[in-house]
């Protein structure tokens, strides 16, 4: 596997998407440090735009990747390896250097800028840690959705559609539910909720570094055990690397099962 | 100047030969301080060595001065009131006092001034106490440098650190209150000064204005309050550069203002608070140069509050700047720095082109389903807040910061 | 060498195999043949673990194949369409394929062979399909194993690269070693293999020698005797 790793890594790391993504993410970052002027600030508007749009990028990359490189795959196939080695060996290819890609890009202007003498350096480590699990999460759900469909464009429409569903509707339907069932205690079923959206769980965790004042502000005992002790923090992180192996084990699943 | 001062020497001399001082020690031929009192003539000093004294109802019926020397301890043995002063001019300095008796009948203080005018208490320190200073119809004091630190639990049971009751004109200054009910408590009292005092981890409140008027409170520290300082039914209160500091949760705030008239809050520090300002039915109160900083709610206004105004502050990362839970407004915003801003500044004057509508429609939302909080900062909450913002329905509409500021705002 | 008992593929409701059952004796060049949607390339690609059956079973080389990859070690796979991650150099991929299978230096002298020194450098996304093929054939050939597995092995190669291939066929079966070859080109077919294996609807319609074949449909033209084979099923 770490063969596959190694080669799918390579070539990725000289595509040209590579370079779009990580000059993106560069230019993302020197723009809003340069507009804030204000390292705090630019480090809570990333966290607004990161956890949008990396899944997004992760989702879209992964199954662009997984339909690109279809008969690099069938040449792997026909090789002495095992499927999972082949499958797990691509997606994490994809997953670190789209990781790399956010790492770099956002690290180098901030760094450049004094992160290292300010105190938002946890905040912009917890921002690039919520990254890489959402890049890590959202490629595995792009390898499943590519891997059930053969037909390119369908799994497109697919991955867009899931990201959709997880980064608005999903908000959208928890919001109205919420409002809907006001009644009822309802402290559970909104973490519960939470938890269940892996973008609403990187937001969680960094509402509890960012609005964790606001939250305390709210009576439910479950809410304050949760937000008030270092519980939520375990929990979230446990959920989040739940949210990374479901996807995974169902790629060795699938991958076992499926025809080329 | 050098002659009014040497005369005052010249007066202090003569007097300290009139006066006597009477000390007080284990082994003297005085052995307790209410010897000494009843020995003592007016204006004496009595110093009070070294060592522990088992006494309670002390009363001062004098004036007099007394002084411990490197701290003696008082110890109540948790039987009651420990010192009550009944005369003018007494100065109280240097006691450790502690062990005073609780009870629910009766507000016990380590030292009780009743009465009384031209009072000084300072340099004492308290513990194991139920209330600490406790001043009641009195006026013209000082209260300074004393350290109040109490091991209050719950509400009921606890006393306050410095009480001021029907007082006047008290001066309040560099005091330390930890973990009583309520650090400063001031009820019926006009004209005081609270200056430079810090008050911590108390159960209830760092500071507690009720139905005084004409006070002035500044450069303190209230930190980590059971629910921050609450300012009621008062008028003409001046507050400036206090620091309110994270103050957390469900009721909590750096300052609940309720019923407060023409006051004046300029160069605070509201930061970590669940709620920075608390304003319930307060009028015509200017906010001037205060910083807001990560709280949950910045300013929260309940009820009627009108023609209060809030010019040149900094909000700074809360996650709501101001809340409304109607939609009609009489307030003022103006020339504020909002860093939730996303305006331009086309014509570089330093003042963003477009107004900054602080008030945002997922306040209104979780302020009707306080669970819906939990969606804070998602991109489908932005959205609504987006489509509010253009065409306001449910938060006042006229309720703008016509002139807000492109950079932080610095003094 | 390969064993094929009874294998039955579906994909959706299309049945592809239906009962396959075929054993290919060591040594020798198998053509294997048949119509378009015949079954051709699912039956290759069930011997190589890439599509797996529904039902019956595949030994190669008297291992059952099912939930193992350590048999393809003996297995060369040309496949049919070469199209490889486009930003490796062809150098790289060589040295990958190498790194993953095991060291060999038979490449060199296929490198010669096909005259792909030039092409040494640079990115396979930017070669033409003919030399993509030749790079496909370097990779196959290089190593050594008693199983080669051709799927359409002609496309897009130059006359003189195609006497080089045949050479290249006839050299390995010299050494004893198990051929099996898809094709269309019908001339191909005929000049080498020895055997051929003829696929229609999932099933095997003939199995033996082209000579066996032409006495079966009585005709005198390899050509014409699939033709003709195809003209009475379709009928």
């Amino acid at each position: 596997m770490l063969k596959i790793l190694k080669y799918s890594f390579y070539d990725l790391i000289r595509s040209r998407w590579s370079y779009v993504y990580f000059s993106f993410y560069l230019l993302l970052g020197s723009v809003l440090l340069f507009l804030n002027n204000d390292l705090s600030k630019a480090v809570i508007t990333l966290m607004n735009v990161i956890i949008v749009l990396v899944p997004l990028i992760g989702t879209i990359f992964g199954v662009m990747y997984y339909y690109n490189s279809k008969e690099f795959t069938e040449l792997l196939l026909a090789q002495p390896l095992k499927r999972s080695s082949i499958f797990l060996g691509q997606y994490l290819g994809v997953a670190i250097s789209l990781s790399m890609s956010l790492i770099l890009g956002l690290g180098i202007p901030f760094i450049f800028y004094g992160l290292f003498k300010s105190s938002a350096i946890w905040d912009f480590s917890l921002l690039l840690i919520t990254g890489t699990f959402l890049t890590l999460i959202f490629t595995a759900l792009a390898f499943n959705i590519a891997l059930s469909n053969e037909n390119k464009i369908k799994g497109f429409g697919y991955a867009i559609l899931l990201w959709l569903f997880l980064a608005i509707i999903y908000d959208g339907i928890f919001l109205m539910s919420l409002i809907l069932f006001e009644d009822y205690p309802l402290d559970k079923l909104s973490l519960v909720g939470t938890m269940l959206n892996p973008i609403d769980l990187s937001r969680t965790l960094i509402l509890l570094k960012l609005d964790i004042s606001a939250l305390l502000g709210y009576t439910g005992a479950i809410f304050k055990q949760f937000f008030g002790t270092s519980f939520g923090l375990i929990v979230s992180f446990i959920m989040l690397t739940a949210w990374v192996i479901l996807p995974v084990l169902r790629i060795v699943f699938k991958s076992k099962k499926k025809d080329f | 100047m050098r002659n009014l001062f040497s005369f005052l020497t010249a007066i202090l001399m003569a007097s300290s030969t009139i006066a006597q001082t009477i000390e007080v020690c284990k082994t003297c031929p005085i052995s307790s301080i209410k010897d000494a009192i009843i020995q003592a003539k007016d204006f004496d000093t009595i110093i009070v060595k070294k060592g522990t004294y088992k006494e309670h109802d002390i009363l001062v019926n004098k004036p007099l001065t007394i002084i411990g020397e490197k701290y003696p301890v008082i110890d109540g043995e948790l039987k009651g009131e420990i010192i009550t002063i009944i005369s003018d001019n007494v100065t109280v300095d240097g006691l450790f006092i502690i062990n005073v008796g609780t009870s629910y009948t009766e507000d016990y203080a380590a030292i009780r001034v009743r009465k009384s005018k031209n009072f000084l208490i300072q340099n004492l320190v308290l513990e194991k106490l139920f209330f600490g200073i406790y001043i009641e119809k009195s006026r013209n004091g000082k209260v300074f440098h004393n350290k109040i630190i109490g091991d209050a639990v719950e509400e009921y049971n606890s006393g306050n650190g410095i009480q001021l009751w029907y007082s006047k004109n008290v001066q309040i200054e560099h005091n330390f209150v930890q973990h009583v009910r309520d650090g400063i408590y001031l009820e019926f009292s006009d004209d005081c000064l609270i200056k430079n005092n810090v008050s911590t981890l108390n159960v209830r409140y760092g500071l507690h204005f009720m139905f005084s008027n004409d006070d002035t409170y500044q450069d303190n520290t209230f930190e980590n309050n059971g629910a921050g300082v609450a300012v009621m039914f008062s008028k003409r209160i001046k507050m400036y550069n206090n620091i309110f500091k994270e103050n957390w949760g469900t009721a909590s705030y750096g300052m609940l203002l309720k019923e407060i008239n023409d006051g004046e809050i300029e160069g605070n520090t509201f930061e970590d608070n669940t709620i920075g300002i608390n304003i319930e039915g307060s009028n015509r109160i200017n906010y001037k140069q205060n910083t807001f900083i990560n709280n949950g709610w910045a300013v929260k206004v309940k009820g009627a509050c009108y023609t209060n105004k809030f010019t040149e502050n900094n909000f700074l990362y809360n996650s709501f700047d101001i809340a409304y839970n109607s939609n009609v407004n009489d307030n003022e915003f103006d020339k504020n720095y909002w860093s939730n801003y996303t305006g331009y500044d086309l014509d570089k004057n330093g003042i963003g082109d477009v107004p900054y509508r602080p008030v945002k429609l997922f306040s209104y939302i979780v302020n009707r389903t306080p669970e819906t909080i939990i969606l804070l900062r998602s991109m489908f909450i932005d959205i609504i807040d987006f489509s509010e913002k253009v065409s306001p329905v449910f938060t006042p509409d006229d309720l703008l910061d016509n002139n807000p500021q492109i950079k932080k705002l610095t003094w | 060498m390969v064993i094929i008992e009874n294998v039955h593929k579906k994909f959706g409701k299309n049945q592809v195999l239906s009962g396959v059952d075929l054993t290919i004796s060591d040594g020798g060049i198998f053509a294997v043949l048949g119509p378009n949607g015949s079954g051709k390339t699912t039956l290759i690609k069930s011997i190589l673990g890439m599509v797996i059956p529904n039902k019956g079973n595949i030994t190669v080389l008297g291992e059952n194949i099912k939930q193992h990859s350590d048999y393809r070690h003996k297995i060369d796979y040309l496949p049919q369409i070469a199209n490889f991650p486009s930003n490796l150099r062809v150098k790289e991929l060589i040295k990958m394929i190498k790194d993953l299978r095991k060291p060999t230096h038979e490449d060199e002298r296929l490198i010669q062979l096909f005259k792909l020194e030039p092409f040494l450098d640079k990115k396979l996304g930017n070669l033409s399909g003919g030399t993509k093929q030749k790079v496909n054939l370097v990779l196959t050939f290089m190593f050594d194993s008693p199983l080669i597995i051709l799927d359409e092995p002609t496309t897009g190669l130059d006359p003189i690269s195609l006497i080089r291939l045949k050479g290249l066929i006839q050299a390995e079966k010299a050494k004893g070693k198990t051929i099996l070859i898809t094709s269309h080109i019908m001339s191909f077919v005929e000049e080498v293999s020895d055997e051929i294996v003829f696929i229609l609807e999932g099933k095997i319609y003939f199995k033996g020698s082209i000579s066996e074949l032409k006495t079966k449909t009585n005709q005198q033209d390899f050509e014409h005797a699939i033709a003709s084979i195809l003209t009475e099923n379709h009928a």
